[in-house]
């Protein structure tokens, strides 16, 4: 259970005279649900771009599934998947024609697509909306579909932004039922939200402020350590002395 | 005379049923909440209050004006504030105050006390184009134009969606000091952590409401007993309670989870059902918003 | 009300400031346009080649083509016979063919003791390039006869572009295009821009009747569309020397018509688009492609097919373009192009009408 799946050391990403991410040094293990926490401005998303291979950083290196950030950015790419609340699936394509799309995207042979794309239908009870337009789908519907897509290669790490913006609290559980039971099967998985109950849902959670990470540890212990009764509590605590915003 | 008087309201887009025979009040110098998830129809019935809309049926007043044929006098009379990001980012906060200013035909000047509590704090950086605002004073800037004219009535159409939890708390202790003006202001939130900040709140699904009250009272609704239930592996935990019959619900909820029985299920028989787990802990909850909302969303 | 109304216009012309780039395409499409047409029309006549056609090669058709052999100007290609003049009219091996009378000798004696002739040469020239050809017939004319000589005895005919439609027909063209793009298609994207951020909802949420917010957006655009307007005017008349004897003041009014329904184009656009993106796209189909293809401005109207021809009656910038030609080029007055001018004046008001109708002060 020990084994890093990301690891970074002192990451750091300057934009001019500006520092995004300013030394950040952590490790994420093999079926961890790890929370990352942060202010809008704090540097999250920046963060987020490095691990995924999309950003390069200014200096301090990284591992992620086995690949280092800097020089193996693309092949990183085929090892993770990556959702987000913005931009998840295609509005105009059916259910199948996206799984087909994604599918494609990753390389999966015709017939690991077909047997994995009717287990996923299967799976979320979606059996008779495999045609239906994506666009014509309840929100939360596409957000637990979205997921399954980002899981269908098998990704070793999942990156998940914001991924229950605006769900309804019964299918933002079922959402994170569904984030459970990936991580029981060895995903890792690693989340923003700005739900604070969602961050104790976490196995561990980092608080961001200015670009550093200012706390880092498992729900309990931080709540223990700060004596506050939340993480929201302790997110407000930590996230209002930030000196900057966006 | 009620503030805002809401009767049988229902729009219909297409296929799809927006709004479905809604019916609340609200009271003068109240913060009413309209709680919610994502098509839940809060901003259709936002666009028919603010008078953008004609409503299929039913009929609406706001400050005692028809929103169908008085609409022009409504419009002098609210303060709306939309769901997306409605500044010119192209120019400067300072100018984006003085134009909603001019569009009401006012002064700054004649409500800077009103909005001073919100707007000083982005009045450093009153030369600064409103699209370089971080996302909170971007909302504080709205809100400021919103407020120019000194309307009787706000509308504020998720107006902390986005947004990080401290500049979240931040807005809700402004619309606190607003309240005190005697300002009436309906506000929709998808956080449903948010609706103890409101006076009373009308929990909001799919078009509907599901039930309106203050939130102490709609929290004494709940129906059955509520644990919080906590054990080393938190998702075996969640599958062996759903198999016991007798149980209602068991959901994820913070660092525990929530379950639900009836009235004649107690901590002992939980205890005994679950069988011996590692870390087992199990404790009666309160409820809150958030689990009646699941209770009602059930029905 | 009044203050809050300049403040709109305020606040339209910073928006427009504020974004450069598109101001300066604005200003300087025009320009640009201009002056690559001012260089591009020569006036000046370069070897233009000659071939003769003549019965018999009298003592005064030698002379003639001997001055035409010596003079700078001109290269003689030889004579040819009279079959032979359209092919090689055709195939640009020649520009001009001067065909002379079979009895040259006789009538040009009787000519100059003053008895009236009917032509005793005819220059054939090819028109295409329309200054080069207007030039060269001039000069011929001349160099032919040598001394001055009564104009009478020259028919001249001009093939391939038989009405001798001047280059400066793009000035009008361009003009019908470019208050096209600032007007409709600048004030619809900015209109729709507003649906787009949100920002129309807040206006539409407030006392001011919509009609205001819109003709406050209007005045900026049409502001700029007159410093083109008077830019346009300025190039074509002292670098391009496009007479423009009709007369100022009725190119003025004529354009201010011109942009008026623009404008109202430009805001029935706005109330069909929900995007940027799409205001951009109807534009460009429903405005550009019939003024390049349906106004006159590259294809005469004439030589559209029956059905174009019907199609064209319905594009504003054809009349516009027809009435600025008349005027700038032609020497028409303002009584002259009446046509033109009510139709547009009809077509103006309509635009306005459909469009402030179908105005919306809701969303739907």
């Amino acid at each position: 259970m020990n084994e890093a799946v990301i690891s970074v050391h002192e990451l750091t990403k300057r934009f001019g005279d500006f520092t995004a991410v300013d030394r950040i040094s952590f490790e994420v293990f093999r079926g961890e649900i790890f929370g990352f926490l942060g202010a809008n401005g704090a540097g999250k998303t920046t963060a987020m771009r490095m691990l995924c291979g999309l950003s390069r950083p200014t200096s301090g290196c990284g591992r992620v599934a086995g690949c280092d950030i800097v020089r193996q950015s693309e092949e990183i790419k085929r090892h993770i998947g990556y959702m987000s609340q913005r931009f998840s699936l295609y509005d105009d394509l059916t259910v199948r024609e996206n799984i087909r799309l994604f599918a494609g995207i990753y390389g999966l042979s015709r017939r690991e697509t077909g047997t994995r794309s009717d287990d996923l239908l299967r799976r979320l009870d979606f059996a008779s909306e495999g045609n239906t337009l994506v666009g014509a789908l309840p929100l939360g519907w596409k957000q637990k579909l979205a997921f399954s897509i980002a899981t269908l290669h098998r990704p070793e790490v999942v990156f998940l932004d914001e991924p229950t913006g605006g769900v309804d609290p019964l299918t933002r559980r079922q959402f994170w039922e569904m984030i459970y039971e990936a991580a029981a099967g060895g995903t890792t998985l690693f989340v923003t939200t700005h739900y604070m109950d969602e961050a104790e849902y976490c196995s561990r959670v980092s608080i961001m402020v200015d670009g550093r990470i200012r706390a880092l540890d498992t729900p309990a212990h931080l709540k223990q350590q700060y004596a506050t009764r939340s993480i929201d509590e302790l997110f407000r605590l930590l996230a209002r002395g930030a000196q900057r915003s966006e | 005379m009620e503030a805002i008087e809401v009767k049988g309201l229902s729009k219909r887009f297409g296929a799809v049923q927006a709004l479905d025979a809604v019916t609340f009040s609200v009271h003068p110098g109240e913060l009413f909440g309209l709680i919610g998830p994502d098509g839940a129809g809060k901003t259709t019935l936002f666009r028919l209050l603010a008078t953008l809309l004609s409503p299929d049926s039913g009929e609406a007043r706001v400050g005692g004006c028809d929103i169908v044929r008085d609409y022009r006098a409504i419009r002098s009379r609210v303060g709306y504030m939309p769901g997306r990001f409605s500044l010119y980012g192209d120019l400067t906060v300072e100018e984006n105050l003085r134009f909603f200013a001019a569009l009401f035909g006012v002064e700054v000047e004649a409500s800077y006390d009103l909005i001073a509590p919100v707007y000083r704090q982005i009045e450093p950086f009153r030369r600064r184009r409103a699209a370089k605002l971080s996302g909170g004073m971007k909302q504080k800037l709205a809100l400021s134009c919103a407020l120019i004219h000194r309307p009787e009535i706000l509308f504020l159409d998720e107006p902390t969606t986005g947004v990080d939890a401290v500049s979240r708390s931040e807005f809700w202790e402004m619309l606190d000091s607003l309240r005190q003006h005697g300002m009436t202001i309906l506000v929709s939130t998808p956080y449903m952590d948010e609706a103890s900040r409101c006076d009373r709140i009308a929990l909001c699904n799919e078009g509907r409401v599901l039930g309106i009250d203050t939130p102490e009272a709609l929290v004494r609704r709940f129906e059955g007993r509520l644990y919080a239930i906590r054990a080393d592996a938190m998702f075996a935990l969640l599958a062996a309670a759903r198999r016991i019959e007798g149980v209602e619900a068991c959901y994820p909820f913070g660092e525990t989870h929530h379950l639900v029985a009836g009235a004649d299920f107690d901590m002992r028989r939980l205890a005994r059902e679950l069988g011996p787990m590692p870390g087992l802990h199990i404790e009666p909850a309160e409820a809150t918003i958030e689990d009646v909302f699941i209770q009602w969303m059930k029905r | 009300m009044k203050s809050n109304f300049t403040s709109f216009v305020r606040k339209e012309t910073l928006h427009i400031l504020r974004d450069r780039r598109t101001m300066l395409i604005v200003l300087l499409i025009p320009v640009v346009l201009m002056v690559l047409f001012g260089f591009a029309i020569s006036t000046e006549v370069n070897e233009v080649r000659i071939a003769v056609v003549a019965p018999e090669r009298t003592d005064g058709v030698r002379e003639a083509v001997e001055r035409i052999v010596r003079n700078d100007s001109f290269a003689f290609c030889g004579y040819i016979t009279e079959d032979r003049i359209d092919p090689m009219l055709r195939t640009g091996r020649v520009d001009a063919v001067a065909v002379f009378a079979p009895d040259y000798d006789r009538r040009r004696l009787q000519a100059a003791s003053g008895t009236p002739q009917p032509p005793l040469i005819q220059l054939i020239l090819d028109a295409s390039n329309v200054n080069t050809a207007g030039t060269a017939a001039a000069w011929l004319q001349g160099v032919l006869l040598g001394e001055a000589s009564p104009q009478t005895l020259f028919e001249t005919r001009m093939l391939f572009n038989p009405r001798m439609k001047s280059a400066f027909n793009f000035v009008p063209g361009i003009m019908g295009l470019i208050f096209i793009l600032v007007c409709a298609m600048m004030t619809s994207v900015s209109i729709v821009r507003e649906k787009e951020s949100g920002t129309m909802e807040v206006l539409l949420v407030s006392p001011v009747r919509p009609f205001r917010i819109i003709l406050a957006k209007m005045i900026p655009y049409f502001a700029i569309s007159c410093i083109v307007l008077i830019l346009i005017l300025l190039l074509a008349r002292y670098l391009l020397g496009v007479p423009m004897s009709g007369g100022v003041a009725g190119i003025f009014a004529m354009s201010l018509l011109y942009l008026v329904l623009s404008l109202a184009l430009g805001l029935l656009v706005s109330t069909i688009a929900r995007t940027q993106v799409a205001a951009l796209l109807i534009s460009a189909m429903v405005m550009l492609l019939p003024i390049l293809m349906l106004s006159g401005m590259i294809f005469p109207i004439e030589n559209l097919p029956r059905f174009f021809q019907w199609v064209s009656a319905v594009v504003p910038a054809r009349w516009y373009i027809d009435a600025m030609r008349r005027m700038m080029i032609q020497g028409a007055s303002m009584a002259d192009v009446w046509v033109d001018g009510a139709v547009l004046l009809a077509m103006a008001g309509l635009l306005l009408g459909v469009s402030f109708r179908k105005f919306n002060d809701k969303l739907e």
